[in-house]
């Protein structure tokens, strides 16, 4: 059964009164909704008590029509003003004596209706079917179909852009945090609760914390991988606002999540394990709340000849195939870098001999250099050094620099 | 159930060493040096031992292999460039920088162990003092050790000296044989591992080359 509502000019309240009885809704045109009551003769009983609940809780002079197709209760909506209730088998009759300009056909085939004199619903159904096919093709069949109450279609359901977010004006402002955290779990539970209800998931969470005294107080989360584990994002929360509380009492409070599609992955049985991106991402966040930012993620190398030439990234999330075997599979000697350079007393005599900083002493018993390396000279973060790889008397392997332009000597660090 | 990752891929043998073996596939064998999962394993080495080498050759293999692992650098001196020279997907590496702070590492550690999914993680406290190494409770290494038999990662510590008592289920030393020049060149370091805890076998020679 589908019933329809049919009030000019009023829209959102019919939409306000559709969404109380059915998920399922068409907005068939601006003055008309119509949707999907199966199954509400449990809850409120013959269609004619759905019908009178819906002029209830609509307030206001509507049409309403239910019928067993949506296009008859369409129609009936339209033509038949207060509550028409049409039986299945009584659709023709019931829309025979309404004027054919409620069809809803094209223009040019009403200007046909009226020139054969066809005005009214009975009319168009009575004409015999081969004949308006012949002349009107499947379309006009299909409007016929309509017109004796017989067609039958599904509803094309409304894409609604659904507003998850909660808010709360406090009556007194709180000073703490923990009070905000269990208000924040209550408003997380209700708004993942809803996301899954309706297989969606979210990828950014949005807090406005409007302070007594200060200015707002925005935190914007943007999760690498859509979730609605309320517990990891109510952790995620707890730890940016620890990190960065709020500077005075907090008077109200909005709280936004962003729906999108879940992330669905098949797995692959011989992939190797990989840590879950929920997970992970509130690891990392434990980790970023001590050490900082800037200090945690996955280095990205840049092109460039600069020393230490790299940028933090996020990251990855999901691990990609394994890569080929290296065809030299040997140990390769590392580099261990002093950040910064560790500023050093070196004697020279045309290559270096003796060596003081605070990481390396001692008599140099090897070097190997110079190799001279500058560039970005038109930039302030310019470099023009002169490279030394030497060995301690101990064995130890530093690399040391002459900075050019200053003619300070630095450790940057040792080879291991 | 993952294998454990295999040193033998990563440990060529030299010729040029007395004690070296010619076949590579017989390193394993010789010193039993198969860097178990779910276990916590000691690399202790000194200033230009080779033992960096050894850790980004570990890291690149089970980056390689699609896993993801993670190093907990307590003085930030690991340097990206040389670690893509060595051939580590850095994208799947995860890369904690403590700044100095021992305390903050142990936490990061504690916590990347704990969280699963890791392939293996490294926690990298050379350059540390002597003192402060002390001063870290054996209770906490007990807690990493409880966490990467929870979580199946191979938990690897690096450092001049580590004094985890009996939570290493391998403790594997490296020191420095010679170091290989050339005329104007850096060549690289010639090291010699050794499996230290129930040990008794003789160490076996590798290179670290520069490029």
């Amino acid at each position: 059964m589908f019933a329809s509502i049919h009030a000019p000019g009023n829209l959102p309240i019919l939409l306000d009164c559709a969404r109380r009885f059915s998920p399922l809704i068409e907005i068939t045109s601006p003055e008309t909704v119509t949707f999907d009551i199966r199954g509400l003769g449990r809850v409120y009983g013959e269609p004619g008590k759905i019908a009178r609940e819906i002029e209830r809780l609509i307030g206001l002079p509507a049409h309403i029509a239910i019928a067993a197709n949506p296009d008859t209760a369409v129609c009936a909506a339209r033509g038949i003003a207060g509550i028409c209730v049409i039986s299945a088998g009584e659709e023709g009759r019931a829309l025979s004596a309404l004027s054919l300009h409620l069809l809803g056909c094209p223009p040019q085939m009403g200007e046909l209706f009226d020139l054969w004199g066809i005005r009214t619903f009975g009319q168009f159904a009575a004409l015999p079917t081969a004949g308006i096919a012949a002349r009107l093709g499947e379309e006009g069949v299909d409007w016929q179909r309509v017109a004796r109450g017989s067609a039958r279609r599904q509803l094309r359901l409304m894409e609604e852009k659904i507003d998850y977010s909660r808010e709360m004006e406090l009556e007194d402002p709180i000073p703490l945090l923990e009070p905000l955290f269990f208000l924040l779990a209550r408003f997380l539970f209700e708004l993942c609760t809803e996301l899954t209800a309706r297989s969606l998931a979210t990828n950014e969470i949005g807090l406005r914390l409007s302070l007594e005294k200060e200015a707002e107080h925005v935190v914007t989360l943007r999760l690498p991988a859509p979730m609605t584990d309320q517990k990891a994002l109510l952790k995620l929360l707890e730890l940016e606002l620890s990190g960065r509380p709020p500077g005075a009492a907090i008077r109200k409070i909005r709280l936004t999540l962003e729906a999108v599609k879940p992330r669905i992955v098949q797995e692959d049985f011989f992939a190797p394990a990989y840590p879950s991106p929920e997970k992970l991402e509130v690891t990392i966040a434990r980790i970023r709340h001590f050490v900082g930012a800037e200090n945690i993620g996955s280095p990205r190398v840049l092109d460039t000849h600069r020393p230490d030439g790299f940028v933090m990234g996020a990251a990855a999330q999901r691990p990609t195939s394994a890569l080929p075997a290296l065809r030299e599979n040997l140990v390769r000697m590392a580099f261990r870098r002093f950040r910064p350079p560790q500023k050093a007393h070196v004697i020279t005599e045309q290559q270096p001999v003796h060596i003081t900083s605070a990481v390396a002493r001692g008599a140099v018993g090897i070097a190997k250099g110079p190799w001279f390396t500058s560039g970005n000279w038109w930039r302030t973060d310019a470099w023009n050094r002169e490279e030394w790889d030497i060995a301690l008397r101990s064995g130890a392997l530093y690399r040391i620099f002459r900075d050019l332009r200053s003619e300070a000597w630095f450790v940057e660090g040792n080879y291991d | 159930m993952r294998p454990a990752l295999a040193l033998a891929n990563t440990f060529p043998a030299t010729a040029a060493s007395p004690q070296a073996t010619h076949d590579p596939a017989s390193i394993s064998t010789c010193l039993g040096v198969n860097i178990p999962r779910a276990a916590f394993t000691e690399l202790i080495g000194g200033v230009s031992s080779g033992r960096t080498g050894v850790l980004l050759a570990l890291l690149q293999q089970v980056t390689r292999q699609g896993e993801f692992c993670a190093l907990v650098d307590v003085q930030d001196m690991f340097d990206p460039a040389t670690a893509a020279a060595a051939g580590i997907e850095l994208s799947r590496l995860l890369w904690v920088r403590c700044g100095g702070n021992v305390d903050h590492a142990l936490k990061a550690t504690d916590l990347l162990v704990r969280a699963g999914g890791f392939g293996m993680v490294a926690l990298d406290v050379s350059s540390v003092s002597a003192a402060t190494i002390r001063r870290i409770p054996v209770a906490a290494w007990f807690r990493l050790r409880h966490g990467a038999e929870h979580s199946g990662a191979a938990l690897v510590v690096t450092g001049e000296r580590i004094e985890a008592g009996s939570c290493a289920r391998l403790q594997l030393g490296v020191h420095r044989k010679e170091v290989l020049w050339s005329a104007k060149l850096l060549r690289g370091i010639r090291s010699i591992a050794e499996r230290r805890k129930w040990g008794g076998r003789e160490g076996v020679c590798f290179d670290s080359r520069a490029r």
